[in-house]
């Protein structure tokens, strides 16, 4: 550059020039970056802050200690495995006694009640027995507890106030790998009965993995076919290709079901061929969910295999060929790896999609073949428990990013969709 | 000029509107045959009044009620709510307090049916059902429903704990009386997911309460757990589904009014109509649900009465939705159903 403007004929000052240059694409820089700042604004508020906010509803406990710092105070020298000492029953009832509000006892119940079942009631008894009459002193406070619910004495409900005084609480993450805190703090596994988040995760991975392999099987001889072609019929046969894509989820989800039922079309076609002599079970189980998913993801691998084999010169195939290759393995061990960007682009995208389906088995699946966001959406509107929906949405926000990790290691390369 | 006149006319429209504007509100159902009841008893005699009702369906999400109370910006006024879902939501702060006094005696109502934020709609049962045309051998009992070596074939269960751990000891020889006793204790809750994993194998999951019915009607399953009313209004379509009421669990849905609802006047005369008599026997001939309201009982005749959950043949084996129980254990006992089905 400084060589060029220095033996431009004509030019007084290059310097002058290259200051000049250099701010005009300071300004094209700066213009573009303003082009960008709407998209930038509108992701920040869209996408990183609801997904920020998310996270810290998965470490947020404010229940506990905002209801009860007396009690939290007092429990704080317990030992929490002795009976707790009296002077805690006594601040239980000062702090249930100075909510502003019922709604904070039952947030209060709810919260304790998901950590100890019977809490919920434990809590709303109490509050709503108040005031105690003779619960002056702390041992009075105790006797009085006691004599309304007898499982006040119970050290497991005092544990899990113990336990949560803090405003931030690893319990949901913990929970969402099956693992919990005892009453000591120490993390250990959750009861067998109640282990079920690693297991839905694996299941989440294995459905993903056999819609992805599926669609790769499917979508691969199809997008072959397609960039083979001319143009104008390759066009046409994409238009095939889209128009399930631009129809909606819960349409094509529906229209399954007309499918797929015992006295449906396809187990009516089978029966009448005598290829079965009795209708399969083709719904309301993982055959269901895996077709339906398959039908709906196949665009994703389609198109950026196709982008990525319309880039591939079928001189390579040729040359190969006549080079003596068979063409079963010229096809194989030329061509195939070509498409190998096509393959980790359109195999991640349909996996990271699959991961969080939600309404296809809810709809097509049995109780076994629900995946995680089941349970998000499940915990979210049934449970009303937020914390536990965004522990386990963090979580599947973590499957995703190792995902992507894992991709980028093994392809290192970006994402490319063609 | 044509364009500001337009524009002028438009704002006025506008301005003008609310003065003639009927008030309105939102009732939220559970949809399908018991929405369509809902507004031939409830919400069109309830409109001449001069109050718009607006329907709304959802599935009992209690999430979207609380994310309004929080907001502030309550959009349902009248929300049908599941019996577990009163109390809690009326602890939480959810739900307005009902004023009874513009609502009417209490002593006319099931003594179950009168709550603090919610009074009751209608009875209802979960029960047996199965296909009179196909099923020769009536099942009597759930040890019947359970015997898949006496009547083969699928049955199906709703997907989730409630309901079916009561059914699971009532199959494996515990009366109906005693099920909630064995259920809280250890033991119990173990022995009724021992029962369920025997039947899981044969068992056909079903979410929304209009399923069983298509699942029999379609010969998928042979036997099903189900919404009373759903069996009743498929009858209605001309099928000829039966009920098994021995071991059915009964229990009630309430009207709540939304925290903080602009309309909790309107709202407050919407419930106090459709609790009357008059409106609850209209909605007891449109689908056999049980009026809450005792003197709703005389203006139906024997035919009607026979068919509500609360007809004396019908409750004497049944047994009554344990609402404190399942406030307590329920997520509990759901976190172990999900453990239990991924096994």
């Amino acid at each position: 550059m400084t060589t060029l403007t220095a033996t431009l004929p004509g030019v007084a000052d290059p310097r002058g020039l290259r200051r000049s240059l250099g701010r005009a694409e300071r300004r094209r820089k700066l213009r573009a970056f303003a082009l960008t700042v709407p998209l930038l604004v509108f992701l920040m508020l869209t996408f990183l802050v609801p997904i920020a906010a998310l996270l810290k509803r998965a470490i947020e406990n404010p229940e506990v200690a905002q209801a009860l710092p007396r009690t939290a105070a007092a429990l704080d020298g317990w030992n929490r495995r002795d009976a707790p000492p009296p002077e805690a029953y006594a601040a239980v009832l000062a702090d249930l006694g100075a909510l502003p509000d019922s709604a904070d006892a039952g947030a209060l119940a709810r919260r304790l009640n998901s950590e100890v079942a019977g809490a919920r009631s434990l809590v709303m008894n109490a509050y709503k027995a108040l005031p105690l009459e003779g619960a002056g002193t702390p041992s009075g406070a105790r006797e009085k507890l006691l004599a309304l619910d007898e499982r006040w004495a119970d050290v497991k409900y005092w544990q899990a106030i113990a336990k949560n005084g803090s405003r931030w609480t690893p319990d949901y993450l913990l929970a969402s790998v099956d693992l919990k805190r005892d009453a000591l703090g120490q993390v250990e596994r959750m009861a067998p009965d109640q282990r079920v988040f690693g297991r839905i995760l694996v299941r989440t991975f294995e459905i993903s993995a056999i819609v992805t392999l599926c669609c790769l099987l499917l979508g691969y001889p199809l997008a072959y076919w397609l960039s083979t072609l001319p143009a104008r019929q390759a066009n046409i046969l994409m238009i095939l290709v889209l128009v399930p894509f631009w129809t909606s989820i819960l349409v094509r989800v529906a229209a399954w079901i007309v499918l797929l039922q015992s006295a449906g079309l396809v187990n009516r076609a089978l029966l009448a061929t005598g290829i079965v002599d009795h209708p399969l079970a083709l719904l309301f189980n993982r055959t269901g969910v895996i077709i339906a998913m398959v039908h709906i993801l196949l665009p994703f691998m389609i198109l950026p295999l196709y982008s990525v084999m319309k880039g591939v010169s079928p001189t390579y195939l040729r040359a190969a060929v006549s080079l003596g290759s068979r063409p079963a393995a010229a096809f194989f061990r030329v061509y195939v790896p070509q498409t190998y960007p096509g393959i980790g682009a359109g195999a991640l995208l349909v996996f990271i999609l699959s991961i969080g389906y939600y309404v296809t088995p809810a709809l097509l699946g049995g109780a076994d073949d629900q995946m995680l966001s089941y349970y998000i959406a499940q915990y979210t509107n049934v449970n009303v428990n937020w914390g536990m929906a965004s522990a386990l949405g963090a979580l599947l926000l973590a499957a995703t990013m190792v995902l992507y990790a894992v991709y980028r290691r093994v392809t290192k390369s970006e994402l490319s969709l063609g | 000029m044509k364009t500001i006149v337009l524009a002028n006319l438009l704002i006025a429209a506008g301005l003008a509107l609310p003065a003639f504007a009927q008030q309105q509100i939102t009732v939220v159902n559970f949809g399908g045959a018991n929405a369509n009841a809902q507004k031939k008893a409830f919400y069109e005699p309830f409109e001449k009044n001069g109050v718009k009702v607006v329907p709304v369906e959802y599935n009992g999400e209690q999430a979207k009620i609380k994310a309004m109370v929080e907001t502030k910006k309550v959009t349902w006024d009248v929300v049908e709510v599941e019996s577990p879902d009163v109390a809690r939501g009326c602890d939480e702060g959810l739900f307005e307090k009902l004023d009874y006094s513009k609502i009417g005696s209490k002593a006319d109502f099931l003594p179950a049916a009168v709550s603090e934020c919610g009074i009751g709609i209608f009875v209802w049962s979960t029960v047996m059902a199965y296909d009179g045309d196909k099923l020769k051998t009536a099942p009597t009992t759930w040890a019947d429903f359970w015997d898949t070596k006496k009547i083969p074939g699928k049955r199906a269960m709703r997907k989730g704990a409630r309901y079916n751990v009561e059914f699971a000891l009532m199959a494996d020889g515990v009366k109906p009386a005693d099920v909630y006793k064995v259920l809280s204790t250890k033991e119990g809750a173990e022995r009724a997911f021992k029962k369920l994993t025997e039947l899981k194998p044969s068992i056909q999951w079903w979410e929304a309460g209009a399923q069983p019915p298509q699942f029999l009607v379609a010969g998928d399953v042979v036997m099903a757990t189900a919404y009373n009313g759903r069996i009743d209004a498929a009858n209605r379509e001309g099928k000829n589904l039966k009920i098994t009421w021995i071991g059915g669990i009964y229990d009630l849905d309430y009207w709540t009014i939304t925290k903080g609802s602009p309309n909790k006047d309107a709202a407050l005369k919407f419930i106090a109509y459709a609790s009357t008599p008059d409106a609850q026997a209209e909605y007891a001939k449109n689908i056999a649900y049980g009026p809450t309201n005792n003197n709703a009982l005389t203006k139906l005749d024997a035919k009607t009465l026979a068919n509500l959950p609360t007809a004396p043949a019908n409750a004497k084996d049944a047994l009554q939705f344990n609402i404190k129980f399942w406030a307590d254990q329920g997520e509990e006992l759901e976190k172990r159903f999900a453990s239990w089905a991924a096994q």
